[in-house]
């Protein structure tokens, strides 16, 4: 097992909304996670940036209860993920890259559904379908098959059905990806507005300017480690965050080569 | 281009291989079989040298037939549609149309089945040489007849493919496609009966089918054995003209498919809304309830689920041919806890359909005990109506009412046990199957040899489950005693009903307990 490559300086302002201890997973041997801990401050809106493969996703996944970790521990709002998994999942809404929907579900039934199996009785959930949909300006399509939507819409009704349960934490994989410049400032605005109101956001994503114009507090993932975590302005040290990650992580320097396409 | 086909197939099938443990033992027992039947048709082709020409020609025109119908139809009957080399994938490359037809040709031979072919039908010159001119005509034909299996299998796998994708074709043709396909094992079976008795008939049926696209290729080298050689030569006309016209329907089907990129594109046609909740508005509004609505709304607009019924409204007509034929209604009063079988077993799909959106309800925290009874639920809203329905069809054709009690309960144990097996087997096991959007026919990679222990091994644990009714059922049939049938059909709700919580509760723990491992393994199915 690995020591973690880092240790997470805690915050201070009181507990944690997520707290990850030595997190580690290899797959078939390989390592993706190698010992990663992270404080996520409550009340914050949390980067998690890092390369393609980096280990974001898997990451984020042992931190909702998706993927069991080899070795370490992931704590939401002082409940143990993985010794608890039922009362940690109520206080967080999770948006994971990647996977499929019931996309065989009309939009407002999809809300409806996760509502429902959060253990939302149907009045309520009704109310909060109807305010999600036209937040997220989905609401003429909201008896469309999700099937049907575009890129775009798809993320902004998963993202919808994660937050229908009004959770305390919303870990976010991913949820700017395809989704058209209109439909992010959209989901900008409504992620903005929750973290005012004392919601915790964590997403990962590799758009380093939105990171640095939209998050408060940044960490850099790179070959299952973090390299650097805080607030973005501690993180980027006077550069952008762009430059900071892309020393950070040591990237190619000019393209050399390639000749034949310079057309 | 062709090599490059052929070397891309032998590619997919190495790397296979070499992902899976099951898929190798896969491979050997199915070359061991193919080894089997392919030594005992050889020899049987060199034997046939030593035979008069006239029966030679009846068996081999018949067998041959058969051989091609066979590959016609294995692409939807037997294995699926296989889409290694999906015409698809190859849309964004510039190769001309008639390389990749030819490519995709040889493609198809690679494997056991084609291997298998080309030997025996190689064998068949072995049968036919009887002078230069059989001898050439069989050479001949066996290349064509060898062609041949290989376009029509690729053209029938294109055309079921497309037909399975569009989405408005989808529900109806499929039906249209199934049921004659269904049906033609009894029609066989008839016919097969009139052959052993009439060898006269079968001749007549080796004559006619001589001059089909089916039989062609085998008759002529017969009819140069014979000295008939402007039959033969019209013989290989025959054959040659049905090459040349699947051929060309096939390049008309791979260059449509070339350019409208199927799935996607296909499901896009209608984007008609919906009225409301649906099953969400009426079912119990608690997470079951809700997973209950949705899996109700998933068996009627997936047509992977679909799929999987197709077969059960037919079983009564099936059994009832089959009941005729042995002067037995014992057979048909059978449709029932058949139909219960198919209908109860289908839930062990389930969650391997769901694919990786059943990630929802992992990161919701739903209890393993509510997304077993909500899909239980699902399924008994319209199987246990159909079960009884279809229970009581023979009894209502042959009148024997004595039986009823028995059977019901044997139906009903059958679906209930088999409903409580299928959700503790489908918490602990996910099995290959077409991903959400694919066509349902497609053959799905992943773990095969898991599928098919699970789908054994569910078949004679639920056997072993349901002995007491079997044990009762036949006592009432044998003793004429009312009292067994009646006592069947107790057994059948008390101990049914019981296994079936039982299996829900079991399921339930163990999903709970491993969600994520069952979560991991649906995504590395994709």
């Amino acid at each position: 097992m690995t020591v973690p490559s880092y240790a997470a300086p805690n915050h201070g302002n009181g507990e944690s909304a997520l707290s990850l201890r030595g997190l580690v997973k290899s797959f078939g041997g390989k390592p993706a996670v190698e010992g990663i801990s992270l404080e996520v401050p409550a009340g914050s809106f949390y980067g998690l940036v890092g390369p393609n493969g980096a280990g974001k996703t898997t990451t984020l996944s042992m931190a909702t209860g998706l993927l069991r970790p080899d070795a370490g521990t992931a704590v939401i709002l002082g409940i143990d993920v993985w010794r608890e998994p039922i009362a940690a999942k109520r206080l967080m809404g999770v948006l994971p890259d990647g996977v499929r929907l019931f996309d065989r579900l009309s939009g407002e039934q999809l809300i409806t559904y996760a509502g429902l199996l959060h253990g939302l009785d149907r009045a309520t959930v009704a109310q909060r379908t109807a305010e999600l949909l036209g937040a997220f300006d989905l609401t003429a399509d909201a008896r469309t098959l999700v099937v049907d939507y575009s890129a775009g819409m798809t993320k902004k009704i998963a993202l919808a059905a994660s937050l229908v349960h009004a959770p305390r934490l919303l870990v976010l994989d991913e949820p700017f990806e395809s989704v058209d410049p209109v439909s992010a400032a959209n989901i900008r605005s409504i992620l903005t507005d929750y973290v005012r109101s004392g919601g915790t956001v964590i997403v990962s994503s590799h758009v380093m300017d939105l990171v640095q114009r939209m998050c408060d507090h940044v960490a850099v993932v790179a070959k299952g480690r973090i390299l650097a975590a805080g607030t973005v302005d501690d993180v980027r040290a006077g550069s952008t965050l762009e430059d900071r990650f892309v020393e950070l992580v040591g990237g190619h320097g000019p393209t050399e080569g390639l000749s034949w396409l310079h057309t | 281009m062709v090599a490059h086909l052929i070397t891309l197939k032998v590619v997919l099938l190495r790397n296979g291989l070499r992902r899976s443990v099951g898929q190798l033992v896969g491979l050997i027992i199915g070359a061991l079989y193919g080894l089997g039947v392919l030594a005992l048709a050889i020899s049987g082709l060199i034997a046939l040298r030593l035979a008069d020409a006239d029966l030679a020609r009846t068996i081999l025109v018949v067998a041959g037939s058969a051989l091609v119908a066979g590959w016609a139809l294995a692409p939807i009957v037997v294995s699926g549609v296989d889409l290694t080399l999906d015409p698809a994938r190859f849309a964004l490359f510039p190769i001309p149309l008639p390389k990749l037809l030819l490519g995709q040709a040889a493609a198809g031979l690679i494997g056991i089945p084609g291997a298998c072919t080309a030997l025996a039908l190689a064998a068949t010159t072995v049968t036919w040489a009887r002078g230069p001119a059989p001898f050439a005509a069989a050479a001949l034909s066996a290349v064509v007849a060898l062609a041949l299996c290989v376009v029509i299998s690729r053209l029938v796998a294109s055309a079921a493919t497309e037909l399975a994708t569009s989405r408005r074709f989808r529900e109806a043709s499929r039906l249209i496609l199934m049921v004659p396909l269904m049906l033609l094992g009894p029609i066989i079976a008839f016919a097969a009966r009139g052959i052993e008795t009439y060898v006269t008939v079968f001749k007549a049926v080796a004559g006619v089918l001589g001059w089909t696209p089916l039989g062609a290729a085998f008759a002529a080298p017969a009819s140069f054995a014979a000295g008939d050689a402007p039959e033969g030569f019209a013989q290989l006309a025959v054959a040659a003209a049905s090459l040349a016209l699947s051929a060309w329907v096939w390049s008309r089907a791979l260059a449509r498919a070339l350019v409208t990129p199927a799935s996607r594109a296909s499901s896009k046609s209608l984007p008609a809304a919906r009225r409301g909740l649906g099953a969400f508005g009426w079912m119990p509004q608690t997470p079951a309830g809700a997973i209950a609505a949705r899996s109700l709304t998933y068996w009627i607009r997936d047509p992977r689920y679909g799929a999987a019924l197709i077969l059960v409204p037919l079983i009564p007509v099936l059994l009832f041919f089959s009941s005729v034929q042995r002067h037995n209604s014992e057979v048909f009063l059978l449709s029932g806890p058949i139909a219960a079988f198919l209908l109860a077993w289908s839930l062990s799909t389930d969650v391997s359909y769901d694919s990786t959106a059943f990630s929802l309800h992992l990161v919701a925290g739903v209890r393993g005990r509510e997304d077993r009874w909500g899909r239980a639920l699902a399924l008994m809203t319209f199987a246990l109506p159909a079960a009884l329905v279809i229970t009581l069809v023979p009894f209502i054709v042959t009148g024997r009412w004595d039986l009823l009690p028995g059977y019901l309960g044997l139906a009903l144990g059958v679906l209930l046990s088999g409903a409580g097996l299928a959700s503790t087997v489908s918490a602990r096991f996910t099995v290959a199957v077409p991903l959400p959007g694919e066509s349902p026919f497609k053959r799905s990679p992943g773990n095969r040899m898991q599928t098919l222990l699970v789908q054994l091994g569910g078949m004679i644990g639920l056997g072993i489950l349901v002995v007491p009714e079997i044990v009762l059922v036949v006592l009432s049939a044998v003793t004429g005693a009312a009292g067994f049938g009646w006592a069947a059909l107790g057994v059948g709700l008390g101990l049914g009903g019981a296994l079936f919580v039982g299996g829900i509760l079991l399921g339930g723990a163990w999903l709970e307990r491993r969600g994520p491992e069952v979560y991991a393994s649906l995504v590395r199915a994709g």
